[in-house]
């Protein structure tokens, strides 16, 4: 009986170290995972700010140029897409190809001196690299917390945890290739 | 690079930092413990002492701790500011938190010509970023950011709470030391005459120990305190680095405030170790690195420039 007693007291111990590791791994996965969601919902705040920004340029340039339609409808078209996103990797080739259409929105307004000195063009010049500013911070941010997370599920012994409870890799969100450098180029003017 | 191996998300050098303010409280609490409990030998103390003495030490401690930012800013003349009064500080500051993953601070401004930099407060919820009226007109936009990082990233890592327990404990364990030299005199006096005449040279020489002890525990208690602010200087250059992604910026700050004559009116010895350069522009000697709250700024400038 002595014997018996002993082994059932070591398996009984041995369960219970690995349940509470166990537990242990998945708070930490679960915590993890909470942290790059709240990252991400970062980016889509001021994602979210720049769709909002674009019906107010679209209309501000028509007013001087009525005739670039298709550049306007580029710019509303990128914006819709960059509404109706499913993920980060989604709203990313959204958001980018926004960037490419106001980018030459910009370039039309460029042939009006008259817009271009206009205090609320200029406003909206502003507000719209210091949300694109943000949009990169928020961006790094959040790589960050994806990179953390997609090792953790990746290592052992993390990584039996993980698939056991269905724990999936977060996209990263990319920027296009200009936006691609750090944070601190689009600073510059002013 | 050895900057690899530190943790890179936040919320994992806060953890880091915790553990680490815990063993220095252990190590301070197991000093001053032993410290009195050896005194309260050698001098043969009633029990009761230790409590009488304590208790208004916590308390001291925890009226401290929870007062410190607004004391801190109280003397260093600083006044809050709002984002039209700043835009261009506030919005700095507003994306460098978005980076961090860090709630946004209040943001005050001395105004001193003298370019500088402080954070304060004991966690980023209570946070507060100070700079200079002559940090913002010397620096140029990235120098700015790469100062106002370094100052996030003490924020970030819980350098202000630790610092500020250490501060708090390292005046403790100074005023525990002067009543025991005080006692010491006194008792060594008073106890003298009703002494057998044998156990003279053995008291004298633990009294020796014991007073030696007691002046040499608080500069002990000093220099610790010293090299953990140093550490944290470099630990937050490197995060700023990392946060900006470019340590050219808080390079180049580092310089020009270096370089820069102008002498901050309202710091002094109680608040210089919070600033992002030492304000008092003590020259350097082994001895004043030794003693000083922030490492040379040329090493700084040097690792910086390395990254």
């Amino acid at each position: 009986m002595g014997a018996g007693v002993i082994v059932a007291i070591v398996i009984v111990a041995l369960i219970l170290i690995v349940a509470f590791v166990t537990l242990g791994i998945y708070n930490g996965l679960i915590q993890s995972r909470v942290r790059t969601k709240e990252a991400w919902s970062g980016i889509d705040v001021q994602l979210k700010r720049r769709a909002d920004l674009v019906p107010n340029l679209v209309e501000t340039v028509r007013g001087y140029a009525s005739h670039e339609r298709e550049t306007f409808e580029n710019v509303t078209n990128a914006r819709a897409m960059l509404q109706n996103a499913q993920g980060p990797a989604d709203a990313a080739a959204a958001n980018n190809q926004l960037s490419q259409a106001l980018r030459s929105l910009f370039a039309v307004a460029e042939n009006y001196p008259q817009l271009r000195a206009s205090e609320n063009f200029m406003q909206m010049q502003r507000d719209l690299s210091d949300i694109e500013e943000k949009i990169a911070y928020a961006r790094q941010f959040y790589n960050r917390n994806v990179s953390d997370f997609n090792t953790k599920i990746q290592v052992v012994p993390n990584v039996f945890i993980a698939n056991m409870f269905g724990f999936q890799a977060f996209e990263f969100f990319e920027a296009e290739e200009a936006a691609r450098e750090a944070p601190h180029v689009s600073f510059e003017k002013q | 690079m050895a900057m690899a191996e530190k943790p890179t998300l936040v919320y994992d050098r806060i953890a880091d930092n915790r553990r680490n303010t815990w063993l220095l409280l252990l190590t301070f609490v197991l000093l001053v413990g032993g410290f009195v409990v050896a005194m309260g030998i050698i001098l043969g103390l009633p029990y009761p002492i230790a409590p009488i003495i304590v208790i208004p030490v916590i308390i001291f401690a925890l009226f401290s701790y929870y007062s410190s930012t607004s004391i801190t800013l109280a003397i260093s003349r600083a006044h809050e500011v709002t984002k039209d009064e700043e835009p261009e500080l506030f919005r700095t500051v507003e994306n460098l938190c978005i980076g961090a993953g860090l709630p946004m601070p209040k943001v005050y401004v001395i105004e001193d010509g003298s370019p500088n930099a402080f954070a304060t407060g004991r966690d980023p919820d209570h946070a507060v970023v100070c700079v200079t009226r002559g940090l913002l007109q010397k620096l140029d936009h990235l120098e700015l950011e790469g100062v106002i990082a370094h100052e996030l990233s003490h924020i970030g890592n819980y350098d202000i709470r630790l610092m500020t327990v250490v501060v708090v404990l390292v005046g403790v364990i100074a005023l525990l030391a002067d009543f025991m030299l005080r006692l010491t005199i006194w008792g060594a006096g008073g106890r003298s005459n009703n002494r057998e005449r044998g156990g003279g040279y053995v008291t004298l020489i633990i009294y020796a120990v014991a007073i030696i002890a007691v002046i040499l525990t608080p500069i002990a208690a000093q220099l610790i305190k010293l090299a953990l602010s140093r550490q944290r200087e470099y630990l937050a250059d490197a995060s700023a680095a990392e946060l900006t992604r470019y340590p050219e910026g808080l390079a180049r700050a580092l310089e020009k405030i270096a370089a820069d004559t102008d002498p901050l009116e309202e710091a002094n010895k109680a608040t210089a170790h919070l600033y992002i350069s030492n304000p008092l522009h003590e020259h350097s000697s082994f001895l004043n690195n030794l003693f000083s709250t922030h490492p040379p700024i040329e090493e700084r400038i040097a690792i910086l420039r390395a990254m």
